[in-house]
């Protein structure tokens, strides 16, 4: 084989990026919730799918613009969100039951979506679809990239947010030490339902931003997971900045290396680099 | 005396008008009789149960469901008639989740608990030898419609409906380099990129020593793990590669994938094919015009004119429509699906027997007409003749393009 050519690996690396980005979106919701509400919420990735089916619909059926599905989807999966906190308030549930509380909950969203939708394939056309734009030799895919921009806003929002407002830091306060952040007159129960409302209304964008790239099938709610959890991890928990960086080395890692070897080891890739980063930074997760 | 005669009258008349009615019904009978002659009798008796499992949820649920559309379809046609041996037909299928190690407890319990008289196979490969070690464990027949890896079938009482023929990796790329070299320009270099899925990945393997002994040059080998969610980067190899052809060894959504990748760099390769597609996503893309897959049968003649074939595909049509599946035309699975419930009701008939020995012994010696053509049983793991033709989109459908004698009528190989 001969060298690779640069067009091959610039728009590899793209690539990598596009998807890195979408890793970490999905990542983003998880990880607050994780570090913040010590919630492990598989469930996440059944919203998000939920999502994307709404989108499909709404886009489909409905003639909606796919990117306006997002009016009613934000608001209706922050109150999901609310919802899902409230309950799991009320039965107290720990960090590691809500991780089978969760599991439960994706079986249902799955069953959910393949009686509404068939468990066949559904894919969404729309006008985004075919749009892509050329820089030099590199070609920009506009669905792609409108991820790779939500993705960067939300995050950055994420963390100017926890970082800058009363809201952001009481938040931060009430998961390093809640009964003192209460004692201080944190009002812990509401931050917990506002934060997981929030994080249920990531997981609505990532699915609009799914629903545009790619073909849906309710079984694809596991695909995801593994590597989204890889990013969430070697970005450290309730960091909203953490999952997007990992998620782009990731993205941008499988992607050279299917590149410049054998796609197969791809996957490799994203474990072998938790590994690392676990064995060198364990204090991260 | 007149009173009497009025009586008499009367009684007369009674009579008669009773004679009448007992006539008329006797006629009636007669004639529901007749009728019930010409037509089948209704099936009587304790019901014919047959056991299988399907993937109703998990990553295989969408092709399954096809599945389960045919089975509902057959058994409803086998009971309008007179059933099996005169005795209805119950379909018992449970879910296996797409797990194979479920498929084998299932059919455990198929034989041991609900005590099925047959069975019939699940979906895909991996289900299907979980059923086959089981059906061998209790020396049931086993009729099934997906096994992608003939080798492995090992078990002398199991028979195969998709037709590929015992070494499908020898003989189907031969049927599709045969059919490109009808064309006006040739491939002369090959891209072979395959998922690593067991039953595409062999497949693609038989593809490469075909391009070897056909003095193709194979400018790209690239393999990648089944559920690979970027294809940006092998889009990209293709492209730079530049070939002639391009062979996806794909399982249902890769295909899709990479072409979504292939045109977001704006790329067409000349020629591309894919193993084993979804059906309706590659028909429907705009980019897979001319996209070239393997099939047993397409909603054209000559296959229309196999025997059910037409009255299926109609009711297939109706029943995935209603369904609410986005493709409702009968291809590859539906029809290996309903060949494999053919087999099982022309054994049984043939037989008039449910001894899976018997059924078994009838199968490898007798040849079988299906909707897809006629399928034997006496080759290699019960194999018969590879009967996979050649299809293509064209104008947003799949026709099947060669061999001719399969071809749909005036359709031809497009290469442009």
């Amino acid at each position: 084989m001969g060298l690779p050519s640069l067009s091959l690996i610039a728009q590899s690396v793209l690539s990598g990026v596009f998807i890195g980005a979408l890793y970490g979106l999905l990542g983003l919701g998880l990880s607050l919730s994780w570090g913040l509400l010590r919630q492990i919420n598989l469930a996440h990735f059944a919203l998000a799918f939920l999502a994307a089916y709404l989108c499909y619909q709404l886009s489909t059926v409905g003639g909606i613009d796919p990117l306006l599905t997002l009016v009613v989807i934000v608001p209706g999966f922050f109150a999901l969100g609310v919802a899902m906190q409230w309950l799991f308030a009320r039965f107290e549930i720990t960090a590691f039951n809500s991780l089978l509380v969760t599991f439960g909950l994706t079986v249902i969203v799955e069953s959910l979506i393949q009686s509404i939708w068939t468990a066949d394939f559904r894919r969404l056309e729309s006008t985004y679809g075919n749009a892509k734009f050329k820089l030099g030799f590199l070609y920009i895919p506009a669905p792609e990239l409108l991820t790779l921009v939500l993705s960067l806003s939300l995050a950055f929002s994420m963390w100017a947010a926890l970082r800058y407002t009363d809201i952001g830091k009481a938040l931060r306060a009430a998961a390093e030490d809640g009964p003192i952040a209460t004692a201080f007159g944190v009002n812990r129960q509401a931050l917990a339902l506002l934060l997981s409302g929030a994080c249920a209304a990531l997981a609505g964008v990532a699915g609009v931003c799914i629903a545009l790239s790619y073909t849906l099938a309710p079984a694809q709610i596991y695909g995801w997971i593994g590597v989204v959890f890889a990013a969430v991890m070697m970005g450290g928990l309730g960091r909203p900045l953490g999952p997007i960086v990992a998620g782009i080395v990731i993205g941008v890692s499988e992607s050279v290396t299917m590149a410049l070897t054998s796609p197969s080891w791809a996957p490799l890739v994203s474990f072998s680099l938790l590994i690392v980063v676990l064995l060198v930074r364990p204090s991260r997760v | 005396m007149r009173a009497l005669a009025i009586h008499k009258e009367e009684v007369t008349m009674r009579s008669t008008t009773v004679r009448h009615l007992v006539g008329g019904i006797a006629a009636l009978a007669c004639a529901l009789a007749v009728v019930a002659g010409t037509a089948s009798a209704a099936p009587s008796g304790p019901p014919i149960r047959i056991g299988s499992t399907l993937a109703l949820t998990g990553p295989l649920a969408s092709t399954a469901l096809v599945h389960q559309l045919v089975g509902d379809i057959y058994v409803e046609q086998i009971n309008k008639k007179n059933g099996l041996l005169g005795r209805p037909v119950e379909w018992i299928v449970k879910d296996d989740q797409s797990k194979p190690d479920l498929a084998r407890t299932l059919y455990e319990q198929l034989i041991t608990v609900d005590k099925v008289d047959l069975l019939m196979g699940p979906y895909a490969t991996g289900a299907i030898l979980s059923a086959m070690g089981v059906a061998q464990r209790y020396n049931k027949v086993l009729v099934h419609h997906t096994f992608g890896i003939p080798s492995l079938a090992k078990y002398d009482a199991q028979f195969p409906t998709w037709s590929l023929g015992a070494d499908p990796a020898a003989t189907f790329p031969n049927t599709l380099f045969d059919a490109l070299a009808t064309t006006p320009k040739p491939p002369k270099t090959v891209a072979i990129v395959t998922s690593k899925f067991p039953s595409v990945h062999f497949m693609s393997l038989g593809a490469r020593e075909a391009v070897k002994k056909r003095g193709l040059q194979e400018v790209v080998f690239l393999e990648w793990d089944f559920g690979n969610r970027d294809f940006g980067a092998i889009a990209a190899r293709v492209k730079d590669a530049n070939p002639d052809l391009v062979w996806v060894g794909a399982i249902g959504l890769e295909g899709n994938q990479l072409l979504d990748a292939m045109k977001k760099i704006d790329y067409t390769p000349p020629l591309h094919f894919y193993m084993y597609p979804a059906p309706g996503p590659m028909a429907q893309a705009p980019e897979a015009k001319n996209a070239l897959a393997a099939t047993i049968f397409e909603e054209h003649a000559p296959y229309l004119n196999n025997p059910g074939a037409a009255e299926f595909v109609k009711l297939f049509n109706e029943r995935a429509a209603k369904a609410g599946l986005p493709y409702t035309a009968v291809e590859t699975q539906a029809a290996a699906s309903y060949s494999a419930w053919q087999v099982l009701d022309a054994a049984v008939t043939a037989t008039k027997s449910l001894d899976d020995k018997v059924l078994a012994e009838w199968l490898r010696k007798n040849k079988v007409d299906t909707i897809q053509g006629k399928l034997r049983f006496d080759g290699p793991s019960n194999y018969g003749d590879d009967l996979m033709a050649v299809k293509q989109v064209q104008n947003g459908r799949w026709v099947t393009v060669w061999p001719k004698s399969v071809a749909a009528p005036g359709a031809t190989l497009m290469t442009k």
